[in-house]
């Protein structure tokens, strides 16, 4: 099997046993620990800010400053004034692409 | 002509359920041209979608995988964004009674978006009905969007230079990001996450970083019980 298809049938198997833990084991009316709760709250911040860096500035195993760093600033203006998703998205990858055309 | 085949409560549940599917869309195309640009196949990015079916952990494991990450990584860093399905499964566990069989096929929709849907309605039968048609909803729309990203764009690698299509994978994680940092305290774990990462991508494997930035949650002291109001 390839590397991608472990991750995805592990992550699947996974993900399922996370999901369906409460409607399979508890009969309704408990509920989770309060740090639990907490954890679960808390922990996609850091994990989605690390993502956000890496996926910008990351190349292997060297930080790079590129035209992807254009976009995402400009991704985060069109969040700033409360633009949808699919706007942010766009825009970032419109002002990567004139970065990288003007040879920024 | 008005609707009068459903009562009202079960109509607003279909308005909310589509407009939910319809905001998730644009997150499923991003996420078929990020498993386009992985170099993943049609079938493995419908995999992702269909088996996995929750969003910011599909992005997380197959952005791990793009960087040369290991599976070992890749994995943990879906789990660990995952973890809060655990919570959605307590909220809902109430309201989703009935066979096993049954509710080990409804625990596959439990992701934000059907939890979203059904913890707000008012009682348990409008609980459940909202979770089903608010999943289903997502589940339909991911996986057709998913399709759609991947098949489109995994012809072309310069097109994905080209019109700046790699700049999409961090603005959809800021796009998920975005709505935690109104709260003060998860502004400082996200940005002491960030910092962790950034300072431990050239001593570490890929995927490692991710991980590793989990650990700022201890800044916002996770035992501690939530202050009230």
């Amino acid at each position: 099997m390839s590397t991608v298809t472990v991750v995805l049938l592990t992550l699947a198997v996974g993900t399922y046993a996370l999901k369906a833990a409460g409607p399979l084991l508890l009969g309704g009316d408990r509920s989770l620990p309060c740090w639990v709760d907490r954890l679960a709250l808390m922990l996609p911040a850091p994990l989605l800010a690390a993502l956000v860096i890496t996926s910008t500035v990351a190349n292997g195993k060297d930080l790079v400053l590129d035209a992807r760093v254009f976009g995402i600033v400009a991704a985060a203006v069109v969040l700033r004034f409360r633009g949808p998703f699919v706007v942010a998205v766009v825009v970032a990858a419109a002002a990567t692409a004139i970065a990288r055309a003007i040879g920024a | 002509m008005k609707d009068t085949r459903w009562p009202a409560e079960r109509r607003e549940i279909h308005r909310q359920a589509l407009s939910i599917a319809l905001a998730v869309s644009p997150f499923g195309v991003a996420f078929g041209v990020v498993c386009a640009e992985a170099g993943l196949s049609v079938w493995q990015a419908l995999g992702f979608s269909t088996l996995v079916f929750s969003g910011s952990a599909q992005f997380a494991a197959v952005s791990v995988l793009a960087d040369g990450g290991a599976a070992v990584a890749a994995v943990t860093a879906g789990l660990l964004l995952n973890l809060r399905s655990l919570a959605f499964g307590v909220a809902m566990a109430g309201s989703l009674r009935g066979p096993v069989w049954w509710r080990a096929l409804a625990a596959q929709l439990m992701i934000d978006e059907s939890t979203a849907v059904g913890t707000v309605q008012a009682t348990d039968a409008l609980k459940r009905y909202g979770y089903l048609v608010g999943g289903l909803g997502v589940f339909v729309l991911w996986n057709l969007t998913t399709v759609l990203g991947v098949s489109v764009l995994s012809s072309s690698e310069e097109l994905i230079t080209d019109l700046g299509i790699d700049a999409t994978i961090p603005a959809a994680f800021l796009a998920l990001l975005w709505p935690r940092l109104h709260d003060r305290e998860q502004c400082l774990v996200a940005a002491a996450g960030a910092l962790v990462a950034v300072l431990l991508v050239p001593v570490s494997p890929a995927g490692v970083p991710i991980i590793a930035a989990a650990a700022a949650v201890i800044l916002a002291k996770p035992w501690r019980a939530p202050e009230g109001p």
